[in-house]
């Protein structure tokens, strides 16, 4: 088995990388794949929390690197999928407690083992995103629709291209629809066209992400979320499937908008 | 439309001047601005880098041909992902050539 390094970054912090990690590393495991989710975010960890095995930790990634434990020793089960393993961050170092070549061992190590080794990189364009993006076979580059997240992106996608990796694909996440038809959000065709590299998928805003943060059980794993059917269907994409976008306008038409703006004039 | 029955003609119409003023409003700004801040990223050329690129560009061509001068633009144009700087200038025509 040779699995496939995915590493997923943004360069602006907050716009949910720890949660697509974790909802696309659950959403592969769903469909029978063998994962393993790695956090690099060495110090402030959080992938740990989102997948609910915050309390499962012994040893983490730096434990690893500096020798005090086995690869296989600081890996942690999911609760749910058998197939899903997490590698934590350490919580009292820093980033430079890793190099890049760390990263590049450790994967490489995992690849004999799992279809999928998906990493969460830090925000911003230093050691950290440096030590994710090193052992990447693809980069996702996650981001929101607002000028701060989209400006960040396409510099990313620079320096990634400067590493000589393929150029990486794109997750637009937090897309609110109803903003996006009032002409107040930039819509997905906006940013793909401002970035120009291939989509591969549109996550709307969805309050069940935070619920399911709350619970520590990642939205893919529920049917009535969109958001999670969102992430399936990237999970499904990185699988090789041919998967449609899905509709973000649920209401769109200038009939529909007419109608909803005599009905807001109603209140 | 049957629901529509509270609602006055006025707020009707003001719905709809809204509706297209918004459509222009805040997405098409931050696409318009983007496109600019991204050219000026990639290309690591300042806005004022470019006026005086345009001043330089003139200075060389007078020398050999008679540029419109204030007729002269220059700008980045961006295709996928690759930008190319693009430059339009026309020159006075001979027979209107002073001194």
């Amino acid at each position: 088995m040779t699995g496939k390094v995915i590493t997923i970054t943004s360069g602006k912090g907050g716009v949910g990388k720890t949660t697509a990690t974790a909802n696309i590393g659950v959403a592969l495991a769903m469909a029978d794949k063998k994962v393993v989710c790695i956090d690099a975010d060495i110090g402030l960890r959080n992938l740990d929390v989102i997948l609910g095995l915050e309390n499962r930790i012994v040893y983490d990634l730096v434990d690893v690197v500096e020798g005090r434990c086995r690869l296989r020793q600081a890996m942690i089960r999911d609760k749910k999928n058998p197939d899903l393993f997490l590698i934590p961050a350490a919580q009292t170092r820093d980033k430079t407690a890793i190099s890049p070549n760390d990263m590049i061992k450790v994967c490489d190590e995992l690849r004999n083992e799992f279809d999928f080794i998906i990493v969460d990189s830090p925000a911003g364009i230093e050691r950290g995103f440096q030590n994710a993006i090193a052992p990447a076979d693809e980069v996702i580059i996650l981001t929101n629709p607002e000028v701060s997240a989209v400006r960040d992106a396409d510099r990313i996608i620079g320096l990634v291209e400067a590493e000589e990796k393929d150029t990486p694909t794109l997750i637009i996440n937090r897309i609110n629809v109803d903003m996006v038809q009032r002409g107040d959000m930039l819509a997905a065709e906006d940013v793909l066209e401002l970035l120009a590299i291939r989509l591969i998928g549109l996550v709307p805003e969805d309050e069940k992400v935070i619920v399911s943060s709350n619970r520590g059980a990642p939205v893919a794993q529920s049917n009535n979320s969109i958001a999670g059917q969102a992430f399936r269907n990237i999970a499904a994409r990185l699988n090789g499937d041919e998967v449609p976008f899905m509709s973000l306008d649920h209401d769109g038409g200038l009939f529909n908008r007419l109608s909803r703006f005599i009905r807001s004039g109603n209140n | 439309m049957g629901a529509y029955s509270t609602g006055s003609l006025d707020s009707f119409g003001r719905g709809i001047i809204n509706m297209f003023r918004s459509r222009k409003k805040s997405a098409m700004r931050a696409k318009d601005r983007l496109k600019l801040v991204l050219i000026h990223d990639r290309t690591q050329l300042p806005p004022g880098v470019m006026e005086s690129l345009k001043e330089e560009l003139i200075q060389v061509l007078s020398k050999h041909v008679d540029v419109d001068r204030n007729a002269v633009q220059i700008e980045v144009a961006q295709e996928g992902r690759n930008q190319h700087l693009i430059a339009n200038i026309p020159i006075q025509p001979t027979a209107r050539k002073r001194s």
